[in-house]
């Protein structure tokens, strides 16, 4: 799948600027971007290390196990295939909260170990489980509860209410998971 | 208002002091384990460099080649019934791609129209109930070497396109055209 997406992409944009007449803007493109994921690893490696740092020691302290525990009714419903106290459990709940939160880089690194986790559940390691097909979908339909981020953007750009976004965002945010729920639920009752 | 600027200042610092209070509280060797997460983090940030390189570079020659605003201009007909504002529709599409490429427009389309027009607030809006889709997918499953991602991508964009979908009306129904 990703491998035809990423082909497409790569295809698709040099056929359609050798039309255009593009080309040399997606040569420096093509350079300069691979120059800003490394610049964007490097300054985003210190705020996934903290908040990786911050995680181990809720992990230690067992606070994320009972953040676990809190949402169970929650985690029974989305993922029914993990087990009670699997590990995947704390790791999706982590993740979950630190979306809600807005705290987009404090959940990737949850996020990636919980699909790691989810994979350990896997039987056929090639092909992605009910549990990650609805993991993900729901982490694309963006749980977000309040984007700080655009409000402060609204204001520096002389908003008089920067922050009447917040109620129709919050319904927005809900009719996207809720269809993204619906629509993982369905897929499972379908292909089972 | 006073609240929300209030909870940007104190949201992180909030969260910080709570769990190295609570961890001291048991016995946990704090620094220790930040420590140690930390140096977890830094293999995560390496493990997912090699994808990333990959997908800018596909989304940056996407983006330069003028595809998506010719995607635009193929999407704008189709939706001209509504009062779906056309200059709407790149920022939906890059959306999916690029959250920081999503943010310029964005704020190219506050310093035209205002955030307080009804362009403004429906861009609002969308941007908080969207995600990068792309990104997502490709970091998540290159990281666990998943082939077939089944129906993820169906659901992604279905539940991008509600989105959308529910941002305009709700933006039409709370502050009108």
């Amino acid at each position: 799948m990703l491998n035809y997406l990423w082909s497409f992409m790569v295809i698709f944009s040099i056929l359609i600027s050798g039309f255009s007449g593009g080309m040399r803007e997606v040569t420096a493109s093509a350079l300069s971007s691979s120059q800003s994921a490394v610049k964007l690893c490097i300054e985003m490696g210190g705020i996934i290390a903290l908040w990786m740092g911050v995680m181990r020691i809720a992990e230690k302290a067992k606070l994320i196990d009972a953040l676990a525990r809190k949402m169970t009714p929650i985690l029974d419903f989305l993922f029914p295939d993990v087990p009670q106290d699997h590990a995947a459990r704390k790791y999706i709940a982590t993740n979950l909260i630190a979306n809600f939160l807005g705290l987009g880089w404090a959940a990737t690194p949850p996020g990636l170990k919980a699909i790691a986790e989810l994979q350990k559940l896997n039987k056929n390691k090639n092909k992605a489980s009910h549990a990650m097909c609805m993991f993900l979908i729901i982490n694309i339909s963006s749980v977000q509860l309040i984007s700080i981020n655009m409000i402060s953007y609204r204001t520096s750009y002389g908003s008089h209410n920067p922050t009447e976004i917040i109620a129709p965002c919050i319904l927005a945010t809900l009719c996207s998971t809720l269809i993204a729920i619906l629509f993982a639920k369905f897929m499972y009752k379908k292909e089972e | 208002m006073m609240f929300f600027i209030w909870l940007s200042d104190w949201m992180i610092p909030i969260i910080i002091l709570g769990i190295i209070i609570y961890g001291l509280i048991k016995n946990v060797n704090v620094y220790e384990a930040f420590i140690e997460g930390a140096t977890d983090g830094l293999k995560v940030v390496v493990d997912i460099l090699p994808t990333l390189i990959g997908l800018m570079m596909a989304v940056g020659m996407l983006r330069s080649s003028g595809a998506l605003n010719g995607l635009s201009h193929l999407i704008a007909p189709l939706i001209s019934w509504s009062k779906f504002p056309s200059e709407v529709v790149p920022i939906a599409l890059m959306r999916t791609f690029s959250s920081s490429a999503a943010t310029g427009l964005i704020l190219d389309i506050f310093k035209t129209f205002g955030p307080d027009s009804f362009t403004g607030r429906l861009v609002s809006i969308m941007f908080g109930c969207t995600e990068t889709i792309f990104y997502t997918l490709s970091v998540y499953f290159m990281c666990i070497k998943i082939k077939d991602t089944r129906y993820t991508l169906a659901g992604a964009l279905l539940a991008t396109a509600a989105g959308i979908i529910a941002s305009y009306y709700l933006a039409l129904w709370f502050f009108g055209i």
